[in-house]
């Protein structure tokens, strides 16, 4: 019994040190090649450890195309959707998660509904109206439009985490004195504030990776940095595999780091959505 | 609650409803309408009126072989990528369960830096790793003596391509459905696992009948989500094939839809009837699914 035991906890432990090879090697190689020398990135055995080690790759990007610029409009967009998003999926989230009103269910389905409309569909629609307002290639039009995207989705999340807390809290409250926006701020904000965590990232992510709306919608000066970064590539010319690499890292720096902080929360608020109401 | 106004609710709605509309409800309406015209760049740079062209663009689209073949690529992709997706993800959840605890927490960061790594990024990386030339994957294949993979073009055959593409989207997929399952899993109560094993039932017949009816909302749920993601899947396939990918025979439903907007002659027109198709294909695929949901939805 116990060599068996022993025997099928090798072959899980093998099992799991396999899909994190599967999961970690691409973003071990993406970092790794990023500090070779260009000389060591073309190898025909390639060079798993980056010795000599250079920076070089990442000055270069810097000055590529309009780095700073693209930069800009990433923090500006990805804020701007982060704060209005979570805002206003709160609000709509303690409405469907608190009340009972007519049209309640109509608005929660219709939230699942909106999902399957593909975004890069209403790209030309947007793009018309955009153009006859005068906003096309403007950021305000993209930032209202990634507002929109994020929206049901992290409506449908915080719906979860505000449903979790018990309506008592709320009305014991209520009782001791508390006006509603006292008990509401005092009581059900700090409760919720994991799930507020948890929700921005989808908004971050969102505003932070998407890249058709921005490629279309934006010129290259103030365009965000998928659109900088997917111009590394063209058919054809010999592939700056260094700079895509360092490109590529800095980019995903900032997501990778605010993952690794609220991952916990976004899976524990999907179950808690699922599962009851 | 009664002490509150009836407006309260819809107050808290408005913004939501309001951005909602904007962003999503008028600009739908808008596709319609102009799926139903003959809008193209012309139109649209001069400010002509647009024409009313009845089914013209619809009865276009059908009539074109390609649409056919498009559209059966699209389910083809989306349904490989969702069982891949679920079945994979389900795997890695019970893998989870059964591990220690520093081997799980490994497990648990490699997949979150997979599922942060931005779909750009994501998709440059694998293109790296898959490189013709210096790509450690056909280095890798060569020195295992899996054949000759020397200055093997991944990208140059759709097949293979699309196998990549699927390879992009199921790994950056797996961590959000896996982790999600195994936080459904560890709130099945212990009881009945224990109830489960003292009536001698073996690890399949635990898993069938005591985990998955626990988890059988969020496996419904995770399974919608896929198919709506994977059926849109845009960004892979459009910066594969604008690495040199060939792209006529790798074009998606939503890629093709976008080439007839912004290609070479723009017809919005034509661009939006095929997203419109798209969008009630998917909705009558999925509708299985939904019909489970909104019933759920009773509960909601």
């Amino acid at each position: 019994m116990r060599s068996r035991l022993r025997a099928s906890s090798v072959a899980v432990n093998g099992l799991a040190l396999l899909a994190v090879g599967f999961f970690l090697f691409p973003v071990y190689w993406m970092v790794v090649t990023a500090f070779k020398p260009s000389g060591d990135i073309l190898l025909s055995i390639p060079k798993f450890i980056p010795s000599p080690f250079t920076m070089e790759h990442f000055s270069d990007a810097f000055n590529k195309n309009h780095f700073w610029d693209n930069a800009r409009s990433s923090v500006i967009v990805t804020c701007s959707v982060v704060i209005l998003a979570v805002a206003v999926a709160f609000f709509a989230a303690t409405a469907v998660a608190r009340f009972r009103f007519r049209g309640r269910r109509t608005f929660l389905v219709l939230l699942l509904l909106v999902q399957m409309v593909p975004f890069e569909a209403m790209l030309i629609p947007i793009f018309i109206e955009l153009d006859r307002i005068g906003l096309v290639y403007k950021l305000i039009g993209v930032i209202l439009a990634y507002l929109a995207f994020a929206l049901p989705f992290t409506i449908w999340v915080l719906r979860g985490f505000v449903a979790a807390v018990p309506v008592d809290l709320e009305e014991a409250a209520l009782t001791d004195g508390c006006t509603r926006p006292q008990a509401f701020m005092k009581i059900l904000f700090p409760l919720i504030a994991p799930g507020l965590v948890a929700t921005s990232i989808f908004a971050f992510i969102q505003a932070w990776n998407e890249y058709i709306f921005a490629n279309v919608l934006l010129t290259n000066e103030n365009t965000t940095l998928p659109v900088w970064l997917a111009s590394f590539v063209s058919a054809g010319s010999q592939i700056d595999w260094g700079g895509i690499m360092a490109g590529s890292t800095m980019f995903a720096l900032p997501v990778m780091i605010f993952f690794i902080f609220v991952q916990r929360r976004i899976t524990a608020g999907m179950t808690v959505g699922a599962v009851k109401g | 609650m009664a002490l509150v106004p009836w407006y309260v609710p819809y107050l808290l709605l408005a913004p939501g409803i309001v951005s909602l509309g904007a962003a999503v409800a008028y600009p739908l309406v808008n596709l319609v309408l102009i799926s139903f015209q003959q809008f193209r760049a012309r139109e649209l740079i001069l400010g002509l009126p647009t024409h009313w062209s009845g089914l013209a663009n619809y009865r276009y689209i059908f009539s074109r072989p390609e649409f056919w073949t498009v559209l059966a690529r699209s389910l083809l992709f989306a349904g490989v990528n969702v069982v891949l997706t679920i079945v994979i993800g389900m795997g890695l959840a019970l893998l989870m369960q059964r591990l220690g605890g520093r081997m799980r927490t490994l497990l648990a960061i490699s997949m979150v830096l997979a599922w942060a790594t931005p779909t750009v990024t994501a998709t440059q990386v694998w293109l790296w790793l898959f490189d013709r030339d210096f790509g450690v994957v056909n280095w890798m294949l060569t020195s295992l003596h899996l054949g000759n993979f020397t200055q093997h073009s991944w990208l140059s055959d759709p097949v293979s391509m699309l196998g990549l593409a699927t390879m992009i989207v199921v790994w950056a997929a797996l961590p959000f459905v896996a982790l999600t399952l195994y936080a459904g899993l560890s709130q099945v109560p212990t009881d009945l696992y224990e109830a489960a094993r003292v009536d001698g039932g073996g690890r399949w017949a635990i898993f069938r009948l005591v985990s998955l009816p626990y988890v059988a909302p969020i496996v419904l749920l995770l399974t919608l989500l896929s198919a709506i993601w994977d059926f849109r899947v845009f960004t892979q396939i459009f910066v594969l094939q604008k690495a040199g990918g060939i792209s006529e025979d790798t074009n998606l439903i939503g890629i093709w839809a976008y080439h007839q907007s912004f290609g070479g002659a723009p017809n919005y027109g034509r661009g939006a009837a095929t997203s419109l198709v798209g969008v009630v294909i998917l909705l009558l695929v999925t509708a299985l699914l939904l019909r489970r949901m909104v019933h759920a939805g009773d509960e909601l």
